[in-house]
């Protein structure tokens, strides 16, 4: 289809994704801007949509001090907890299901389809389903309230063992049998051909599930009731109260931007990796 | 180095597959064996017990004066090379050949001698530091040689090496493979359906059809004697004619009328009895003058340079005869002259030699 295409004609699907930019970018623009001006501004109800001055300010009481009139809680260490429950899920999510994932598709063992259908039959049962199961037994484990309670409930994942199994079926059997030729057994074939191959997977997969773990919700809710256990996206939630007189907004607008930062800055990191894993397949 | 022995080797797949139905036969120390055969008549089954990658399901496989069963394939002191060649992807060629070594726990100064030396004999030393998907398929299937022979095995196994590599590089490899097999005396299998690669590589060429051994010998005996039907459609290029016929006495058949003679009696053959009379085309000749036996309706010509392969029609069924580029006659009806000495006679029932035994 090669056409000559008027001035307009070459314009407009430029100006249709501008449209959709400006779309996504202008919430994130106006909280960025409103991180920079005091609380009396936004509480006025006149949202400026030019930067204010109190950047500096505002950043920093944001991350050490807290709101001073709602939770009171330094955002740093909820931008900590964020991380660490993002990084353990998603390190454990990959390294359980890359596991498992080799166990149904290299050995043969009793019951390795029922093993595999099962997994296969949990992607029906997110956490949201399961919540209250899911609730009693960390609650009896005594894990409320900690890092591990955070996470564990998280880590089983169907998804990743899924994609893991696709890709290791693509690796010719002939690998496999070469490496048993020059003396390698299960682990030296995992850790010498398997894993070095799935590296782009698994970058892929890092990104998709950090970003999973960053954003979780309802189960952070759930679990942690102390301050000091806090994730970024529960604490967002907290600064806000129903009177706008005691909510701090120019502080919720600083955490929302904080709360952003990570996720993206992954994303930037890995793209290389992260695009390489979901087009490339190197054999 | 080490001979290999296999008596009675079956295999029978989930499933009840019976890929493998007790083939015996023995390669000496050092010589090159090939095992041919049409898709699915079970080599590469046999090859893959050989290397340790299946089970056996019976008999026993040895390798020098060791039951080799129930030993892992890396214990096995064997290499082999894959149709696919199955470098691994993310090793650099160095890295590739040096994997199996360092696995054993070889010096590492000794590894990287006998790398270098590999990649020496094979022409890859420039290449050392590329991954196999900078290489060429020549190069990579170098690579997965120098894998074989850096281990200093006592028997090299392939698997259709060849079919990936285009015509022209084919030729090449196959004589390098053979040269540096006799160079290295160690002792080879190497599966094929390819009866050129078979008739050129082999010391000792052993013809499989479904799932048994057809015939054992030198690929010269197995062309001058082919003791099957089989065997004799499938050593030989252009392949055998087969003629309906019938046996007069002991000393000639016809076909359709037509009285051939025959070089060796046809031994306790009842006259009477119908028999396919095989004739290469390289061994028929067009006939001068009076001399016809038989006698052929050309329908095409293929052109080979060299010479020329006429297809047609005769007596008793389709037939192609080769005759040399200076030859002139090749359209109309032409007399085909028969050496009595190139007859071959096969059973129709059963495809055995037949009568001629001895
Ligand atoms: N894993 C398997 N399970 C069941 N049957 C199998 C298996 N592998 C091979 N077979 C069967 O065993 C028979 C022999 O297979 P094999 O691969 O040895 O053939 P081949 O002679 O190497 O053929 P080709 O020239 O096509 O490679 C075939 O009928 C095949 O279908
Ligand atoms: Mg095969």
């Amino acid at each position: 289809m090669v056409e000559r295409r008027t001035l307009f004609g070459r314009l407009l699907p430029h100006l249709v994704l501008l449209a959709g930019v400006a779309v996504v970018a202008f919430p994130v623009y106006l909280a960025v801007v409103g991180s920079t001006h005091e609380s009396a501004v936004i509480a006025n109800g006149q949202m400026p949509l030019y930067p204010g001055a109190q950047a500096a300010d505002t950043y920093y009481r944001t991350l050490f001090i807290g709101p001073g009139r709602t939770t009171r809680e330094p955002v740093s260490g909820m931008l900590l907890n964020s991380f660490l429950m993002a990084m353990i899920i998603a390190v454990g999510k990959i390294a359980i299901s890359i596991l498992s994932a080799y166990a149904v598709v290299y050995f043969r063992f009793p019951l390795r389809m029922a093993a595999f259908w099962m997994i296969f039959v949990t992607l029906m049962l997110p956490v949201e389903v399961r919540i209250y199961p899911t609730y009693k037994v960390v609650a009896d484990l005594g894990m409320l309230d900690s890092m591990a309670g955070l996470t564990l409930p998280l880590i089983a994942s169907a998804t990743a063992t899924l994609l893991f199994r696709q890709f290791f079926m693509t690796v010719p059997d002939e690998l496999v049998e070469a490496s048993k030729i020059d003396g390698a057994g299960p682990f030296r074939f995992f850790k010498d051909t398997l894993l070095p191959l799935s590296r782009t997977n698994m970058a892929a997969l890092f990104v998709i599930l950090f970003i999973y773990g960053w954003n979780q919700y309802l189960w952070p809710l759930l679990i942690t009731t102390r301050d000091d256990m806090q994730t970024i996206v529960i604490g967002i939630k907290k600064m806000i109260v129903t009177s706008d007189a005691l909510t701090e907004w120019q502080i919720v607008m600083a955490t929302a931007v904080l709360a952003m930062l990570p996720p993206v800055l992954v994303v930037v990191l890995m793209q290389k990796l992260f695009v390489r894993g979901l087009v490339e397949t190197e054999k | 180095m080490a001979s290999v022995t296999l008596t009675d080797v079956r295999k029978v797949y989930h499933g009840g597959v019976e890929a493998v139905r007790g083939v015996s036969f023995d390669v000496a120390d050092g010589s090159f064996c090939v095992l041919v055969g049409p898709s699915g008549c079970g080599k590469s089954t046999l090859l893959r017990m050989v290397a340790g990658l299946e089970t056996i399901s019976g008999g026993t496989v040895r390798i020098g004066d060791r039951v080799v069963n129930d030993i892992e394939p890396s214990e096995r002191d064997i290499a082999m090379v894959f149709q696919n060649y199955a470098l691994y992807p993310h090793m650099s060629v160095y890295d590739n050949m040096a994997y199996g070594l360092r696995n054993r726990g070889t010096p590492k100064a000794e590894i990287d001698q006998r790398v270098r030396e590999a990649a020496r004999i094979l022409d890859v030393e420039p290449y050392l530091d590329r991954r196999p998907k900078a290489l060429s398929g020549g190069q990579r299937q170098r690579v997965a040689m120098g894998r074989a022979i850096v281990r200093k095995p006592q028997v090299f196994l392939f698997d259709e090496p060849l079919s990936n590599l285009d015509a022209k590089l084919r030729v090449q490899m196959r004589v390098e493979i053979k040269r540096l097999q006799r160079a290295l005396g160690v002792t080879s299998l190497y599966v094929t359906h390819d009866q050129v690669e078979a008739m050129t590589l082999s010391d000792l060429l052993v013809v499989m059809n479904g799932g048994r051994v057809e015939q054992i010998g030198t690929p010269t005996e197995l062309y001058r004697r082919p003791a099957t039907r089989f065997v004799a459609g499938f050593i030989g290029s252009p392949a055998m004619n087969f003629l309906a016929g019938r046996i007069e006495n002991e000393g000639t058949v016809t076909i359709d009328g037509h009285r051939i003679a025959l070089g060796t009696p046809a031994r306790g053959m009842l006259p009477g009895a119908a028999v396919e009379v095989g004739l290469r085309p390289e061994d028929l000749q067009l006939a001068n003058g009076g001399g016809a036996q038989l006698s052929m309706e050309v329908e095409f010509v293929e052109e080979l340079g060299a010479t020329r392969l006429l297809h047609g029609r005769s007596a008793g069924g389709a037939i192609t005869v080769q005759v040399p580029a200076a030859e002139t006659r090749s359209s109309g009806t032409l007399g085909l002259a028969i050496d009595p000495a190139l007859v071959h006679l096969f059973d129709p029932a059963d495809g055995r030699r037949a009568g001629m035994a001895g």
